[in-house]
């Protein structure tokens, strides 16, 4: 068996009395492009700042790139990138320098920084938007470029948190393009989303409620588990079922 | 070695050049605190506009009009013939002092008996009222002396205390307080700043995704403060030239030494800037700590009131300020210019501040949202 991108085993974490996460058994296979579904609160954003090494978990373990993100969560970052739920680009500076900063930071340098900055740019069509203050940019360019700033050091795995919301139909679909050609070249993409449409285009899913998984599969399978309706009806009965 | 330390420098000083808060506090504070501090504590009284009644007209009562005048405490600014006169010029505030010699001021001196002088002094300024009647006092003991020497049949006076005053002859405040201004004000602004930019960055959201890149604690620590090393050098060098031109302040050191050791200054009161933004979590409370940690330091450092005057426990609480050590040197260096030889403690003191202040705060830092 070839080593998984991301496993996890029990993942727990916990904000005082509040369980956010709870006992996450879940394993993500290299190339996958990987939906985490749930409703608002349950638990998606903690999940995956746990896999990040943002927060620590409170019980279980996870491993990312066979890397375990307790023990070595620097090792950890140096292999994924990650676009926030909430957009953290440095609105203050343009997207040229938003990007030349995260290369910096990621260890980039000289010609091979430069070549990289122009091959990002190229892929996600933000040439024009160069000069441009980020905090001037409209949503769906400033998600691009987050995007774009996530993938500077070519990572193996994509950690993307809502990485739509708010953005206009078509937007949305050219940045699901973009997601679908960088799993082709092999980098494994787990994405949050609340959109349904977007969730169909994941390889397979994992839905959460309250904290923890009450589905998983292909969103066929997912589906066919509430008898074979559309995605959107079996997460709604589904998470009906599991809260009450 | 620090392989990311340069592109968020590189970063923080794009930031720092296009945020106008920073730029204001830069150039603003100075200014403003230069202003304010610079002529309200201008305590030296000197040229007392003063009007004088010469009831005698006599020799002696030019004499001693002329001894006041001397003192250069007093400035003359007119002379009056009457009480009238007199109290209108006063309460008009034409004049703060005025000077009576009475009729029988002449009489009364070659007769033997005590020859009286009316000083009368506008209160409502205590210190200018002050510095009047300890000239006015001083005017007439000299008197007194002289007249008694000469009746005496000596030739000169019994005594004299020879007062030299080292450093700053002319007595002149803002010689005292301009060069402690720039320690004052580095500290206000540096400690901010800092405080506020780290913050700032979690308030907004970027924190989240600088801290998933391999960048270090150190990296980005010192990445952060290293741009307003440059504004620290320019606030000083702005206070430093408003002090030489306006203030009058001889600027007498090794102004190269004094960059140095502000250098270390400068650099401990980022560090202090670092750790409190350590300990808080919005601009708000960066903004109230920061102030919390200023006054102390404003106060116990000896700005404004001298450390020789305060209660022992204040003193001792002083000596972990670090404006305490940099005021010592700045003032060392203007005034008395005097080198490192006599100051290497203070600056390995602050140096120490900078090292420990930055070294607490890498701890503290967590490159978790915990
Ligand atoms: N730092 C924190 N401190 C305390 N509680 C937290 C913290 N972060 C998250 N929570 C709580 O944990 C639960 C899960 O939050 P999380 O952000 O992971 O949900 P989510 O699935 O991402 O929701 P959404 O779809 O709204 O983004 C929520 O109840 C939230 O209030
Ligand atoms: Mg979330």
């Amino acid at each position: 068996m070839t080593q998984a991108a991301v496993e996890t085993r029990n993942l727990t974490r916990r904000f005082g009395a509040l369980t956010a996460v709870r006992q996450l058994t879940l394993r993500i296979e290299e190339g996958e492009v990987f939906g985490l579904l749930g409703p608002n609160g349950s638990g998606k954003t903690t999940t995956i700042r746990m896999l990040c090494g943002l927060l620590e978990p409170s019980e279980g373990r996870a491993t990312v790139a066979g890397i375990d993100v307790t023990a070595a969560p620097e090792q950890v970052k140096q292999r994924i990138g990650y676009m926030a739920q909430k957009v953290g680009l440095y609105e203050d500076l343009t997207t040229a320098e938003n990007l030349d900063f995260y290369a910096g930071i990621y260890g980039l340098r000289g010609a091979a920084k430069q070549g990289r900055l122009a091959q990002v740019a190229a892929f996600l069509d933000l040439g024009e938007r160069l000069g441009q203050l980020a905090g001037e940019l409209s949503g769906g360019w400033k998600q691009r470029l987050a995007l774009a700033c996530a993938l500077i050091h070519e990572p193996a795995l994509l950690f993307l948190d809502e990485p739509t919301a708010g953005v206009d139909p078509a937007a949305r679909r050219r940045f699901w393009r973009t997601i679908h050609a960088l799993a082709q070249a092999g980098t494994t993409v787990l994405v949050t989303t609340h959109y349904m449409e977007e969730a169909e285009q994941c390889g397979r899913l994992a839905m959460m409620s309250r904290g923890h998984l009450i589905a998983l599969g292909s969103p066929a399978e997912v589906a066919a588990q509430v008898g074979g309706r559309t995605l959107e009806d079996a997460f709604v009965i589904l998470q009906e079922r599991d809260e009450r | 070695m620090m392989p990311h330390f340069w592109p968020m420098f590189r970063k923080e000083f794009i930031q720092m050049r296009r945020d106008r808060l920073t730029f204001a506090m830069m150039v603003g504070v100075p200014v403003l605190q230069l202003l304010v501090f610079g002529y309200a504590i201008q305590t030296d009284v000197r040229n007392l506009p003063a009007v004088v009644l010469d009831e005698s007209r006599t020799p002696e009562s030019r004499e001693i009009i002329y001894a006041f005048q001397n003192t250069g405490n007093f400035r003359i600014v007119a002379y009056v013939d009457g009480r009238s006169a007199l109290d209108r010029a006063i309460a008009r505030g034409d004049a703060q002092a005025a000077i009576v010699v009475p009729y029988q001021y002449p009489r009364d001196l070659a007769r033997g008996r005590t020859a009286t002088l009316q000083i009368i002094v506008d209160a409502s300024d205590p210190l200018a009222s002050q510095a009047a009647i300890a000239a006015a006092g001083a005017v007439a003991q000299i008197r007194n002396l002289v007249i008694l020497t000469h009746a005496a049949g000596r030739a000169s006076l019994p005594l004299e205390a020879r007062v030299r005053p080292r450093y700053n002859p002319g007595l002149r405040s803002p010689n005292y307080i301009v060069p402690g201004l720039v320690g004052v004000i580095l500290t206000m602004t540096m400690v901010l700043i800092t405080a506020m930019a780290i913050v700032r960055e979690r308030e907004r959201g970027t924190l989240e995704q600088l801290i998933v890149t391999p960048i270090t604690k150190t990296e980005l620590m010192l990445g952060k403060i290293a741009p307003y090393v440059g504004v620290g050098l320019m606030q000083m060098t702005a206070v430093l030239i408003l002090g030489r031109f306006v203030f009058d302040v001889p600027l007498t050191g090794n102004l190269l030494l004094l960059y140095g050791v502000s250098l270390v200054f400068i650099i401990a009161s980022l560090a202090l800037g670092l750790f409190v933004s350590t300990l808080v979590r919005t601009q708000q409370q960066a903004m109230q700590a920061s102030f919390g940690f200023m006054l102390p330091n404003i106060l116990l450092s000896g700005f404004m009131f001298p450390r020789q005057a305060m209660p022992e426990i204040a003193q001792w609480l002083g000596l972990l300020v670090p404006l305490t050590y940099f005021l010592k040197v700045v003032r060392g260096i203007l005034l008395k210019g005097v080198g490192l030889e006599a100051l290497w403690r203070e600056v390995l003191v602050l140096a120490g501040f900078a090292v420990l202040l930055i070294a607490l705060s890498v701890r503290r830092f967590r490159k978790t949202l915990d």
